[in-house]
């Protein structure tokens, strides 16, 4: 049993107005491979107009799709991650539908063998453990991206044929809070597996959620809605709190919910109608000919197995454990995968978890405006940071010079002790020179010194920051306390 | 049975203009293929494993390596329109 396990405690499921909400999500995963799941046509963002567009991709007669086996590996991965159980079989479907964004008239899905089934993760709420259950897992091609101008629609095909893995969950989540954090906890670990870049902005990871609403009491689960266009966390908790609302206030009224898919606004905070079950369609799936089934033997799981990183939830009970970090430091550095590297190759480097750890949630974050992804060329590297904890800790600089050096460090991108060194910062251990100091200071000060000694014994503070400002903060302040005490007594 | 109800749905999945006369036929022809076919079910299938592919071979994959051969103004040179290097079709919402 695992430590977030035995933590695991029973989330209340809210009631909105004498309602329970039900809520299910599925989540569009872009695998980051380098081609494409059926073809060798780049998989690049920013690439021109139907750049990356082969004959396969535009959907021309007489082309055959091949596999790309980092598909498979990535699934299988992530279903791992996942806690799914692995199908020894799995085969690829024919999803039909006319649209142009699809230029073959179908999707080539898994329907009824997906490669990953019966899974689960933990997400955290407020202290609280609660466990969701993964549905499924499978493989699929991207569609186009298609353009609407009114008099005509304009298609690129860079996108069709891009590797999704659609994760589905159960109907697990009860409040609007808990669906965002079970898809904030996806994208942590697919980016912890980096098999996705998690970049919402680009639609690689793109929510789908399914809301219902019943009385309380009632057993039988309401309608359902599914809610689309759900491009960022915040809105996957907006467009849920809306969608409950507007369904109780439909039941109140003695309406009936239509089962139909529904838009999200951001700008209008609202859902709105975009197809109802009437023209749904019918897809007529079918297994794919031309594909052939996909066979995953014992040993190639566990060849898998053995490449899969640390999981965040694992993670974070590391640092707890091992590290003897405070929960709220765990959790803050293992939210994303390349902040956790980052500290644990300063904790490596300087073997004071605890500092490193202070160091990276205050001045590291402030430099890298929280932004993860600018710890790659972040000036500062684990070593340089590390190396001036050390220095800290053997008291060769005291904690407000190192703030100063730690600030020369980005303006002159060279190593601590370099820094220190130029710049004359060592602290003052020398009891000789300090001795110096201070009987200056107390010279200068004979009144606060008398005070002292009548029994003002507050003044200690004002003596040492007199030092302090003598020595330019270079003083050792436990030498500076057990001179003046001395002195003084 | 195949009645002309579903023959419109299928004509309106499969983006197909159909008149009456046509639809009733095809409801008619169609419903003929169905009953043929199913004399299939007829044989017993149980504990048999429903086939995917007649062939013997196993997961054929490609590695993950980018090749593209054509540029975007060849896979659109036979595109009835367009606009720049964008495909151009009626409108769809």
């Amino acid at each position: 049993m695992t430590d977030i396990q035995a933590q695991s405690q029973t989330i209340q499921a809210p009631i909105y107005r004498g309602f329970l909400a039900t809520i299910g999500i599925e989540i569009h995963v872009q695998l980051n491979t380098l081609s494409k799941i059926f073809c060798s046509d780049a998989t690049t963002f920013n690439s021109g107009d139907n750049e990356n567009v082969s004959p396969l991709t535009a959907g021309m007669p007489g082309t055959l799709p091949v596999l790309n086996e980092k598909v498979v590996e990535y699934s299988v991965k992530t279903g791992m991650a996942l806690n799914c159980e692995i199908r020894k079989k799995s085969i690829f479907a024919r999803k039909n539908y006319f649209y142009p964004d699809l230029p073959k008239g179908y999707q080539i899905s898994q329907y009824e063998e997906p490669i990953c089934e019966h899974g689960y993760i933990y997400i955290k709420l407020d202290d609280k453990v609660k466990k969701i259950s993964i549905t499924r897992a499978h493989m699929e091609e991207d569609a186009g991206k298609s353009n609407h101008s009114g008099e005509f629609t304009l298609l690129n095909y860079n996108r069709a044929g891009i590797p999704l893995l659609e994760i589905v969950s159960g109907p697990d989540m009860s409040s609007p809070k808990e669906a965002a954090e079970y898809a904030k906890t996806i994208r942590q670990i697919v980016r912890y597996l980096n098999v996705c870049d998690g970049n919402l902005e680009e639609g690689s990871l793109r929510c789908d959620c399914n809301v219902s609403v019943r009385k309380v009491g009632q057993e039988k689960l309401g309608t359902k809605v599914e809610l689309k266009n759900i491009n960022s966390f915040r809105f996957v908790e907006k467009a849920i709190e809306y969608e409950i609302e507007r369904q109780i206030d439909l039941v109140e009224r003695n309406e009936k919910i239509v089962q139909e898919t529904r838009l999200y606004d951001p700008d209008k905070n609202r859902t709105f109608s975009m197809r109802t079950k009437e023209d749904a369609q019918d897809y007529r799936y079918f297994p794919d000919p031309d594909l052939l089934p996909v066979i995953i033997s014992e040993s190639y799981i566990e060849a898998i197995r053995k490449t899969l990183p640390e999981l965040p939830t694992q993670r974070m009970s590391r640092l707890q454990a091992d590290h003897k970090l405070p929960e709220y430091d765990a959790a803050v550095l293992t939210a994303e995968k390349e902040i956790a590297d980052y500290y644990d190759e300063v904790a490596k480097f300087c073997g004071n978890y605890k500092a490193a750890s202070n160091w990276i949630m205050t001045d590291v974050m402030r430099e890298i405006n929280s932004d993860p992804s600018k710890l790659s060329g972040f000036i500062i590297t684990p070593a340089m940071l590390g190396e001036l904890i050390k220095m800290i800790d053997s008291q060769q600089i005291s904690g407000k010079i190192a703030k100063q050096v730690f600030a020369e460090m980005l303006l002159l991108k060279k190593s601590p002790s370099e820094i220190v060194k130029e710049k004359g910062l060592t602290q003052i251990t020398d009891t000789g020179a300090l001795e110096k100091v201070v009987d200056e200071v107390l010279a200068a000060n004979q009144n606060s010194v008398e005070e002292y000694k009548k029994g003002k014994t507050k003044l200690l503070g004002f003596f040492v920051g007199a030092i302090m400002k003598a020595t330019k903060g270079q003083a050792n302040p436990d030498l500076v306390n057990e001179l003046l005490k001395r002195k003084l007594s | 049975m195949i009645d002309k109800k579903i023959i419109n749905n299928i004509a309106k999945l499969s983006r197909i203009e159909l008149d009456e006369v046509h639809a009733v036929q095809y409801a008619k022809d169609l419903s003929r293929v169905l009953e043929y076919f199913n004399q299939i079910s007829n044989i017993n299938t149980n504990h048999i494993e429903p086939m995917t592919t007649p062939l013997d071979q196993e997961k054929v994959l490609r590695k993950d390596v980018v090749n593209n051969i054509y540029t975007p103004e060849e896979m659109l040179a036979n595109a009835p329109a367009k606009a720049g290097n964008l495909f151009k079709v009626p409108p769809v919402v």
